[in-house]
């Protein structure tokens, strides 16, 4: 029990593993032509879907409002995002073996830093991709933005847009959770560690009033 | 006295009444349903597929003169699609564009039509797989494949020494063999004689195909050689009789003109049953002879997207005189059309066509009375056995004109009368009749999912009729055929649904959708296409000239053509246009149509590559444009080309977009 922070530590540094296995994000568009709907898979490193061509598929539906082609070798997060992660694996594993609450907090006000700027990053693409669109568009609707929903559910033209996170998403958040409950529960060890020496003195203090 | 008379006469009045009330609710209740129209509720929603939903089955419904096979929902009755198969079909650019023009190659040359008949789904021990469905082309003898996957047809096989191949294609039980049986006797080998030397010159052959398990690739195995009478129609045993073929005959008097008179005389024709298991040990045994035959063998490739033809020049021949125990012949009344065996594979059933009665043969007795060597006599050293050794059982009286039979799950066989337009419902074992339904009208065949396989689906059956009458609005001169679909789930068989087919279909399979569905190819992989004049983006669109051929490497997706500009086509020039559908997605075909094409457009699947000839035959600047309504911009998908004199000097460009070359 009393390696049990140290234990969350680890398994909070571990879950970010997930992101270089599953999707940490996804958007489903859904319209009467397409029921089952069209979803697009966020990675840390890549933009996929259910099939090899589901990008393919988008870039078509966008075009005719002008959208650009999502192209993942033009994003730079894509390449650099994976290294930060990696960076934070290690950091988690040495917080760990170090055991200090202190090292707990740290990590996760870094994690929670990190995933801040990461959907903002997220957001501003979203904003870049609805907002900047080419003055060619075949189908221009004055005043009309097509940038997806963050969090949630939106209805963008004939397409109900949902953006949820997904396995490796989750699976961050959780990390941070863990890291802040180590450090709690290591916070509450310690101080219970501490307690005997405690009563004792208050214990002294009573016998000095007394007399 | 006069009020006794009085009161006798109102008695009378309101017996009258009552009567009147009484006959005009039993006419409400039980009017015959084909005829008044007035069906019951249960039967709208038996066949009632909601929007949205799905039918239970698929049935494949041949076209007869259509030459093609028509895909319908069960048990809504809805058409879902054509597959070309023997005729050519514009629509898609089958037989006309470049790649499927090997698939209808024969010995003959190409050939643009066919009649099919009898559609075959492949079967794995003895129950429909849902991998291929095999036809028949009676005209011009050939047996043709159809890929599920993909609903295309993707081979066909010849049959030489033939004509007229109509009792085909009847699978074995684990399709290790499609047949095929001579309809017309034929001089053997084809050759100029007296037609009245028919007797000594004509032959009949059967022919075996083989089926490759993994592939489907088929071939002639071999061919069996007999007597000049017609072969009608066939099914391979199952089961116990699994190894076995059965065909029937008819015409086993060998005339040559006025059959309908001179071909009807016996009081018995036979069945013939081939050991297919003991011919391919003559065949391991080298007791064959190999013959010239030429024979065109057609397959298309998902790959390359294209079909090639290979014209073969021999096939190995079986004589059953020089391979006993091979052949025999079940005498059988009166000209036997179907041979139907049922799902234990016990009993064949010949449907006599011009009796009342149905014979049923016994494969034990038929085996029984082979080892007892039991013989009436000898046709060309094909034993025939003796009727009362093998019949098991006759269903006697049915009804008029016996065509084809079909089985249920429960032991009952169905039979379709022509003569006197009914299915009738009989007792396999006890032979005796348990129910018909008139038919409207003249039925030929009849189909109940999986009814000729080991494990029949008898929820419903199918009821393919040759004359309509009266059945629907009218259409000038010529009226639809149809369908119509009966509930056999009860003790009682009930019409629910007539429907138009296209042609005339003369068999027809029905399987449940969920052997199908998950087979299904949403698009054909780009990276996979091995067409060797394909795009495989629009950086690789281009014109090249070869003399006065120039090939146009074309590229579609939503919503433009890449080129679509082209310059420098003089009058005279052979222009292929390759077009590569660049979409990779389910349901999106891109079509293509150019001014005064002489053959038809092009429909090209996601993935594909299709190509058509185009000789432009005066100077001018012709259009071009997507004829399958692909997205918002289908109506801008289109483009031009500029056609010089045959001298001009105008060099060869093609671009898309503002005056952008795509090179």
């Amino acid at each position: 029990m009393k390696r049990l922070p140290q234990i969350l530590m680890l398994l909070a540094s571990l879950l970010l593993a997930g992101l270089f296995i599953w999707p940490m994000w996804r958007i489903t568009l859904v319209a009467p032509q397409y029921p089952n709907g069209v979803t697009m898979y966020i990675y840390i490193n890549k933009i996929g879907g259910e099939s090899e061509s589901t990008l393919q598929n988008i870039n078509i539906l966008n075009h005719y409002v002008g959208m650009k082609p999502i192209v993942p070798e033009s994003i730079p997060e894509l390449q650099y995002f994976q290294w930060i992660v990696l960076g934070m694996i290690v950091l988690g594993l040495l917080a760990a073996i170090v055991n200090r609450r202190s090292a707990f907090l740290a990590w996760a006000v870094v994690m929670t830093v990190l995933a801040a700027a990461g959907l903002y990053d997220f957001y501003l693409w979203e904003y870049d991709y609805g907002h900047n669109l080419s003055p060619d568009a075949p189908i221009k609707i004055p005043g009309a933005s097509y940038q997806p929903p963050l969090i949630g559910t939106k209805t963008i033209l004939n397409f109900v847009a949902t953006s949820l996170p997904h396995t490796s998403g989750i699976m961050a958040g959780l990390a941070i959770v863990l890291a802040l409950a180590a450090w709690w529960l290591k916070g509450k060890t310690e101080s219970d560690e501490k307690a005997p020496a405690r009563r004792a003195r208050r214990a002294g203090a009573r016998v000095h009033a007394i007399a | 006295m006069k009020n006794l008379i009085v009161i006798r006469n109102l008695a009378l009045l309101f017996a009258v009444a009552a009567g009147v009330a009484l006959w005009s609710g039993c006419g409400q209740q039980g009017a015959p349903a084909g005829k008044s129209g007035a069906l019951s509720s249960s039967a709208a929603e038996k066949v009632y597929v909601a929007p949205g939903e799905k039918d239970e089955f698929y049935a494949f419904l041949s076209g007869g003169f259509s030459g093609q096979v028509s895909v319908h929902g069960l048990p809504s009755g809805r058409l879902f699609k054509i597959i070309p198969v023997f005729s050519v079909d514009a629509e898609k650019g089958y037989g006309f564009n470049e790649e499927t023009k090997a698939m209808l190659n024969t010995s003959h040359g190409f050939i643009p039509w066919d009649d099919a008949h009898h559609p075959e789904l492949s079967q794995t021990n003895g129950e429909t797989d849902g991998r291929w469905l095999f036809i028949n082309a009676n005209n011009t003898p050939r047996i043709a494949r159809i890929d599920l996957s993909t609903f295309e047809t993707v081979e066909i096989v010849e049959i030489p020494n033939s004509g007229g191949n109509h009792s085909s294609p009847f699978t074995t039980e684990n399709t290790e063999y499609v047949v095929a049986g001579t309809r017309f006797g034929v001089p053997y080998p084809q050759q100029d004689v007296p037609i009245s030397s028919y007797a000594e010159k004509f032959k009949g052959m059967l022919t075996y195909v083989k089926v490759d398990p993994e592939t489907g690739h088929m071939d002639i195995a071999f061919q069996i050689l007999l007597p000049a009478f017609d072969y009608d129609l066939a099914h391979s045993g199952k089961g116990k009789s699994h190894g076995w073929t059965f065909f029937t005959t008819y015409n086993t008097e060998q005339k040559h003109s006025l059959l309908e008179v001179a071909a009807s005389q016996r009081d018995k024709d036979f069945i013939a049953a081939v050991n297919w298991k003991k011919a391919e040990e003559y065949l391991a045994q080298g007791k064959y002879h190999e013959v010239p035959a030429r024979y065109a063998l057609n397959r298309y490739d998902d790959e390359t997207h294209m079909a090639t033809s290979t014209i073969k020049d021999k096939v190995k021949v079986l004589i059953p005189e020089e391979c006993p125990g091979m052949v025999y012949f079940l005498p059988t009344p009166k000209s036997p059309h179907g041979v139907d065996v049922d799902p234990t594979g016990e009993y064949i059933v010949g449907n006599g066509k011009l009796s009342a009665d149905l014979t049923v043969h016994s494969f034990t007795k038929m085996m029984q009375a082979i080892e007892n060597e039991s013989f009436e006599t000898v046709i060309e050293g094909i034993p025939v056995l003796k009727y009362e050794d093998v019949v098991a059982g006759v269903v006697k009286e049915a009804g008029l004109g016996p065509l084809h039979t079909e089985f249920d799950d429960r032991g009952y066989g169905y039979t379709s009368f022509f003569i006197s337009s009914e299915v009738v419902k009989w007792k396999v074992g006890t032979w005796e009749v348990v129910d018909r339904v008139p038919t409207y009208y003249s039925i030929g065949h009849l189909m109940i999912p999986g009814g000729d396989s080991r494990k029949p689906q008898g929820k419903y059956l199918v009821a393919l009729n040759k004359i309509t009458k009266d059945r629907y609005l009218p259409t000038g001169p010529e009226l639809c055929h149809a369908a119509q679909l009966y509930d056999i789930s009860g003790d009682k068989m009930e019409l629910l649904l007539d429907f138009p087919t296209m042609g005339e279909p003369h068999y027809a399979q029905g399987i449940s959708a969920d052997r199908i569905i998950p087979r299904q190819k949403k698009f054909f992989k780009l990276e996979e296409n091995k067409h060797p004049y394909a795009a495989k983006g629009e950086k690789e669109g281009r014109v090249e000239r070869k003399g006065n051929e120039v090939h146009v490497y074309m590229t579609t997706i939503r919503s433009h053509f890449a080129p679509d500009n082209i310059e420098g086509i003089k009058v005279g020039d052979k222009v292929y246009f390759h077009v590569t559908n660049l979409e990779q997605d389910w349901d999106v075909p891109h079509g293509f149509a150019i001014m005064g094409a002489n053959n038809a457009e092009l429909l090209i699947m996601p993935g594909q590559t299709e190509t058509l000839l185009w000789e432009p035959k005066a100077e001018g600047v012709y259009p071009f444009y997507c004829t399958d309504f692909c997205s918002a911009l289908h109506q801008e998908m289109q483009g031009y080309v500029r056609v010089s004199p045959r001298n001009a000097n105008v060099a060869l460009k093609w671009w898309l977009g503002e005056e952008e070359p795509v090179q």
